[in-house]
């Protein structure tokens, strides 16, 4: 497959390293050394490493001042009372701020420890790097095998067996396969919200990604189709890193390994909410033992 | 167990209170304003039934299949149908492409800019304008600006000049189309790794093409039954004979007419020797043809209809 990392070909390095290792072409200073050969990276890599992140739509400012780095192969959730940030944040992670025309991004996002709004980083590559689940969700109205293999088309999979066998291990991971196999062909609008989801995720993960955003993936579905997406993200931890915003604080007590606590902060005279990031750390620190008195009265349903 | 009745238990009182007077004046005019439009609607059409109904049903065929002809026994609306024909062909050909491509420019790529904003009230505003005013306009530029490549007063003149009438039709009923698709197709497309060709090209279009070709075919309906812009950009309005018409070069460059000319043509002949008879079979002919793309554009969005 040709990697489209930067918009400028003269800086894709021909021969790229294996899928996983991500070059945007470029030596970045804080490029943090990687395990060289064959030896597995720690799980305790760091894959994303914001600094000094902040987001203004217009003169408002929606996020400022974030600073957190995100393991590979863990869950992370980020929590937070309603216009904290928190998925304005996550949409900077794969760049979909880019679509507000009004958002402008301050800061820096390192992935792998390349800044993902250097002038030179295509978003397009990095959508599909980092690949996201809405709220909502949003099948495409096709079929299902449509659904998932639109990604990997136009990634530039042409061959059909090597689509269809995509198809079915995405589905797979998805733990949709069993309860879609015979009906393929079949509109992805008839299946149920909980299975649209999946097909969603399942989708997302057609492309390969290493990362998954999720913005706040189950809002939207009953308890029984929540637990079956919850399942689902431990299952595939092992391979891809997740990011998971979410207004239900059991779920990111449930599923993830480290949690962000993020606030409003309302300026007294204009009335604008900011959102901060108030405290990071392990999902157990935050919800037994948090060091700052918001979070405590958060995690214990005092606020929010 | 005592039963309660409905009114009355206790200070609750469920009952109804008294009449509803507005309200049923209101339902009233509603429903008149109906039948009065309905009404109104019948007498047109049977009037046209009534008053052509004897060419209609004595020589159908060789009404449909015969020129224009000074004998009011011979003639027929071929050339008008064809003509309109033509002229449908042209349009499809010319303001449905600017016009989708507009929309789409305009709702996928535009940014949301002040001449953005400024441009769409713009053509809303044209959408507005009356088709004489098109009339002028195409006469003015492609009968004696362009006159060299269109020919001067000829059906392609006709054509690109009922494309502009209409193209701010096409562009608004296109852009609701666009519009009307979540945006979670987009963003779920884009999230994917898709460019935002690869996003509209393969999910908004196909998603929004049913209510593109519907918009797109009553904007059509609407250009096959004007007269006026073609009266001033030279449709034939009297008798005319033409050869063969064989050629492409004869089609394009030789006069032309349309039904809406023909009608008019004939409608304004004196009364008593049988054209007011011919005129009213022609609308109806017309009127045919009109609500065949009408009805086509219902059933491509029955047919196709996205329901989100």
């Amino acid at each position: 497959m040709v990697m489209r990392l930067s918009p400028d070909p003269s800086i894709t390095t021909a021969a790229l390293p294996a899928r996983r290792q991500v070059n945007f072409g470029m030596m970045h200073p804080e490029t943090r050394t990687k395990p060289e050969g064959g030896a597995p990276p720690s799980a305790d890599e760091v894959i994303f490493d914001v600094v000094d992140l902040s987001v203004r739509y217009g003169g408002f400012t929606a996020v400022r001042d974030v600073a957190l780095q995100i393991n590979r192969r863990q869950i992370t959730a980020m929590i937070g009372p309603s216009g904290c940030g928190k998925s304005t944040v996550l949409r900077c992670f794969n760049r979909m701020n880019d679509l507000i025309e009004i958002a402008r991004v301050d800061g820096r996002i390192l992935f792998h420890g390349v800044d993902l709004y250097d002038p030179a980083v295509d978003p397009v590559e990095v959508r599909r790097r980092i690949g996201m689940v809405f709220q909502k969700p949003n099948p495409f109205p096709k079929s299902i095998y449509d659904n998932v293999a639109f990604g990997p088309k136009v990634a530039g999979t042409r061959d059909k067996a090597e689509l269809d066998d995509i198809v079915e291990q995405s589905l797979q991971k998805a733990a949709l396969w069993d309860e879609v196999k015979d009906r393929i062909d079949d509109n992805a609008y008839g299946l149920s919200g909980g299975q649209q989801q999946r097909l969603c995720i399942a989708r997302a993960l057609a492309v390969d990604p290493e990362v998954l955003l999720m913005d706040e993936p189950c809002s939207a579905l009953d308890p029984i189709a929540t637990a079956r997406i919850e399942d689902l993200m431990q299952q595939i931890k092992d391979e891809y890193t997740i990011v998971i915003v979410t207004h239900n604080m059991q779920q990111a007590a449930r599923v993830s390994d480290r949690t962000a606590f993020f606030v409003t902060e309302v300026n007294e005279e204009s009335d604008r909410r900011t959102g901060v990031l108030v405290e990071y750390d392990h999902t157990d620190v935050i919800f037994s033992n948090p060091s700052d008195e918001r979070t405590e009265q958060y995690v214990t349903g005092r606020f929010g | 167990m005592a039963v309660t009745t409905v009114a009355g238990v206790g200070d609750v009182s469920l009952a109804r209170r008294g009449h509803d007077v507005k309200g049923r004046l209101f339902h009233l005019l509603v429903v008149l304003s109906v039948v009065l439009a309905f009404v109104i609607l019948a007498a047109l059409v049977w009037d046209m039934i009534a008053g052509g109904e004897s060419v209609l049903t004595e020589r159908l065929w060789s009404f449909l299949t015969s020129g224009l002809n000074s004998d009011p026994e011979l003639a027929g609306v071929w050339q008008g149908v064809k003509g309109t024909l033509q002229l449908s062909i042209i349009v499809v050909a010319v303001a449905f492409p600017l016009g989708i491509g507009s929309a789409i420019y305009i709702e996928e790529y535009a940014s949301d800019s002040r001449l953005t904003r400024f441009i769409s009230v713009n053509i809303r505003n044209l959408a507005g304008v009356p088709s004489i005013v098109f009339g002028l306009l195409g006469l003015a530029i492609f009968v004696q600006a362009l006159g060299g490549v269109t020919g001067g007063r000829t059906v392609i003149a006709g054509g690109l000049t009922l494309s502009a009438l209409v193209l701010p039709i096409v562009i608004i009923t296109s852009q609701e189309a666009l519009r009307a698709v979540p945006s979670g197709i987009r963003v779920g497309a884009l999230a994917l790794g898709a460019t935002r060709w690869e996003t509209t090209r393969h999910h908004v279009l196909p998603a929004a093409l049913p209510g593109i070709l519907t918009g797109n075919v009553l904007a059509l309906a609407r250009a096959a039954g004007e007269a006026a812009p073609l009266l001033l950009v030279g449709a034939v309005s009297g008798v005319f004979f033409v050869g063969a018409q064989g050629t492409l070069e004869q089609i394009l460059h030789g006069r032309f007419t349309a039904m809406p000319m023909v009608i008019f043509s004939w409608a304004r002949l004196p009364a008593g020797q049988g054209w007011n008879v011919l005129a009213a079979a022609a609308s109806l002919v017309l009127l045919v043809l009109i609500f065949v793309m009408n009805g086509f554009a219902i059933w491509l969005r029955n047919r196709y209809e996205q329901r989100w």
